[in-house]
């Protein structure tokens, strides 16, 4: 299919994928805004959940977040290779984003199998379901960062479509800061 | 490169690749937006048509309970229950918002912008199969065991939660599938026009040369994103509540039913401007055109839809009141409530100024035009009775609260419909519809339409509940001619729905064999107007068009001719 010539216009200056990933977070933030916020109300309304939340592993969750945000700092390396026409370096620090996204969810598959495992499950108490449906809302998005940025790698290797190193490295960021909203919210909060 | 030279070129490179297209890529597998929008625009019409059948079998259980439906059979109780969840449902979000956002803006986005296609073609052509799926969906959950979902459109828990109580396990989580991917549909149609909008106008095309009903439509749109985010987790919370039995809204296990009533409405009350707003701008459209007369003030128009945007966020809770919240929220949602009437009836009187004054010609789509503005404004005056949570807890749950929402979604989704489609027909499909059919449909959809909910508004008033099945079982409700006036509305339905065939034998008729329409039938300014009808793929074959002026320069003094298109060069 050839592209139409509406795709190439840009009449705010700003290139239009990069503005329809915008659009994309835009709405996410009001999908996970929709998860946070009942959570909040609910967490408000129950003290006792202090005593379902002090069975999360923070350590668990500090390192994760130590581990998005270096990934973030990958997808920047790779958007500031991708400036400098650098398609093969980009696509390596794409590689290690995607790496720290896979040493994410491999210590959330422990953490979580550790918790099943202890009797936490997704019914045992409400906090729980918000646990696992925050996360697992948030452990999608990450899975669907790392399949996109695995599906543009070969272009980008050979120095094509280069914007979308950085189009994907936004939609990365907001991911991480997805998960600096929901490791305080789950994790520190006792 | 000219612009001409490139489409050209493209047209060129297609008779290349394949001589002529097959019947799937031409009308299933087409990523040209015309194409997209009529896909979105007949699916809304057969979805229209179930949501016709259902209010028919329905109300005949109302006006005569228990008798056999001609075409339908008994209607039992939970037949009854899964005929009006599906009634509401159809009609709001496979009716509704597909025709009014999704087809029209398809079809006039880059025709109004003057380019060739949307900037995203394949992810429009993925909208409309996740939306297609979604349809098919909800259509299958009437062959499932217990039957489609009982739960009204609302799907308040704990009867849309656990299958105990609505007796339909199956069939609501396949609604509530539905729903959810009609949503992911939406967005990224969304996502696509407004970047469309953005990006792609034509040179010289700026922020207050943007018709009215491209505007509206971008409003709507982002009304639509900022606010369907909570329902799509809400909708996550209730399946797994169906289906995994959580508790997010089962206080027994510590959530909250009310909740859902938060996250729905949160989405729901938003919604009604997501489908007014476009609504709305095909009125200004076609007001204008046919009083030739600039829109009375552009900007005011533009800055109260913004206004009714930003509002609609703050007015969601009116539909809690009996719901047990804080009688003093309750008066903060009262207040914010009754000052949304203010800049829609702003523009309504708009609309009333460009009328004032200009040489008006009542065409089909003009009476359509003028129609919609009456009949909202019953809408919207009766709404001040709900938005007062005194008056509401009289009013809640009667036929007062359908008559009123049905005086707004009506107008919305069918006479500005009508509207649009007789409109912009001859742009469509290169001819002419008859004006004749045009109006006797129109008298006949108007006036049955009245008769409808006017006594529905009495019945109301008299305290009638919405949710009962049988009133013979309610001996309260059937005295003093109340059961007339149901027979009454059942009626005036029946012959509502009659004057349809009218409509599609004009529609169907009209698309075959009706008169060959020029490029500019209703001497308008917009740019669609520009293409020749129908628009070919790629839309401007004489080059895509530069923009010199606003889009409603009608009547302008110095000029023999009495409009001004938007792409006439000279000052």
């Amino acid at each position: 299919m050839q592209r139409p010539i509406a795709t190439t216009r840009s009449a705010t200056g700003i290139p239009t994928g990069r503005l329809a990933v915008w659009w994309v977070i835009a709405s996410e933030i009001v999908i996970f805004g929709g998860v946070l916020g009942s959570y909040l109300m609910h967490r408000l309304g129950h003290p006792e959940w202090s005593h379902q939340s002090i069975h999360t592993n923070t350590w668990a969750g500090a390192f994760n977040t130590f581990v998005l945000l270096t990934s973030s700092l990958c997808a920047v390396l790779a958007h500031q290779a991708a400036e400098a026409k650098d398609g093969k370096k980009a696509a390596r620090f794409l590689m290690f984003t995607v790496l720290g996204g896979l040493v994410f969810l491999i210590v959330k598959s422990f953490e979580w199998s550790h918790e099943i495992h202890e009797g936490f499950t997704l019914t045992s108490n409400t906090f729980w379901s918000f646990y696992y449906t925050a996360a697992g809302l948030h452990g999608l998005h990450v899975i669907a960062g790392m399949v996109i940025m695995l599906i543009i790698m070969p272009d980008v290797m050979k120095n094509k479509e280069l914007q979308r190193v950085e189009n994907i490295g936004i939609y990365w960021h907001f991911v991480d800061i997805v998960w600096i909203f929901l490791f305080p919210l789950l994790y520190i909060a006792k | 490169m000219s612009a001409a030279a490139a489409t050209h070129a493209e047209a060129g490179h297609h008779d290349h690749a394949h001589h002529e297209p097959g019947f799937i890529e031409k009308y299933l597998w087409s990523t040209d937006h015309k194409m997209i929008g009529f896909q979105y625009l007949f699916t809304g019409m057969l979805m229209a048509l179930v949501g016709g059948f259902t209010v028919y079998a329905f109300r005949m259980q109302l006006a005569f309970p228990g008798v056999a439906v001609p075409g339908y059979g008994r209607v039992t109780a939970s037949d009854y229950n899964a005929l009006i969840t599906t009634h509401g449902s159809v009609m709001i979000f496979w009716v509704a918002m597909p025709v009014l956002i999704a087809a029209l803006g398809n079809y006039l986005i880059p025709l109004m912008i003057g380019c060739d296609d949307m900037v995203f073609p394949r992810l429009n052509r993925l909208s409309y199969q996740i939306f297609l799926v979604s349809a098919v969906i909800l259509m299958a959950s009437f062959f499932v065991q217990g039957g489609a979902f009982g739960g009204a459109w609302t799907a308040y828990p704990p009867l849309s939660a656990k299958a105990e109580y609505s007796l339909t396990g199956t069939g609501s989580s396949m609604w509530l599938l539905a729903v959810a991917l009609e949503f992911v549909a939406f967005l990224l149609g969304g996502i696509n026009f407004v970047t469309t909008v953005m990006n792609s106008r034509a040179p010289g095309m700026k922020m207050f040369d943007v018709p009215m009903v491209v505007w509206m439509i971008i409003i709507a749109s982002i009304l639509f994103m900022a606010s369907v985010g909570p329902l799509v987790a809400g909708a996550v919370m209730l399946l797994f509540d169906q289906n995994f039995h959580t508790g997010f809204f089962d206080p027994a296990k510590g959530g909250d039913p009310v909740l859902w009533q938060h996250l729905f409405w949160f989405f729901g009350h938003p919604e009604v401007y997501v489908v007014l707003l476009p609504a709305m701008g095909i009125v200004a459209e076609i007001i204008t055109v046919f009083s030739r007369k600039k829109l009375f003030a552009y900007k005011t128009v533009l800055y109260t839809a913004v206004g009714t945007g930003v509002l609609s966020f703050f007015v969601w809770a009116h539909h809690q009141f009996v719901a047990g919240i804080d009688p003093r929220m309750a008066n903060v949602f009262s207040v914010t409530t009754l000052l949304i009437s203010i800049p829609v009836a702003e523009m309504v009187f708009v609309y009333i100024g460009t009328l004032y004054g200009g040489s008006i010609r009542l065409t089909t789509p003009m009476l359509w035009a003028l129609a919609f503005i009456g009949e909202f404004l019953i809408g919207g005056v009766t709404g001040i009775f709900l938005g007062a949570a005194g008056a509401d807890i009289y009013f809640h749950d009667t036929y007062f609260v359908i008559a009123h929402f049905h005086y707004t979604f009506f107008p919305i989704a069918f006479i500005a419909v009508f509207a649009a489609i007789t409109y912009w027909f001859p742009k469509m499909f290169g001819r002419m519809m008859n004006e004749t059919f045009g109006k006797v449909h129109f008298w006949g959809t108007i006036i049955p339409f009245n008769f409808i909910f006017i006594p529905l508004f009495v019945l109301g008033t008299r305290g009638d509940h919405r949710r009962i099945y049988d009133y013979r079982h309610f001996p309260d409700l059937m005295k003093a001619g109340m059961q007339d006036l149901r027979i009454l509305a059942t009626i005036s339905l029946l012959t509502l729905l009659a004057f349809q065939v009218v409509f599609l034998v004009n529609f169907f008729v009209s698309l075959k064999k009706g008169p060959k329409a020029s490029k500019n039938p209703w001497n308008a300014n917009t740019l669609e107007w520009v293409a020749p009808s129908p628009p070919p793929h790629g839309n401007f074959p004489e080059g895509l068009p530069n923009v010199y002026r606003g889009p409603y320069e009608y009547g302008h003094p110095d000029r023999a001719e009495d409009y001004w298109p938007q792409n006439v060069e000279g000052a």
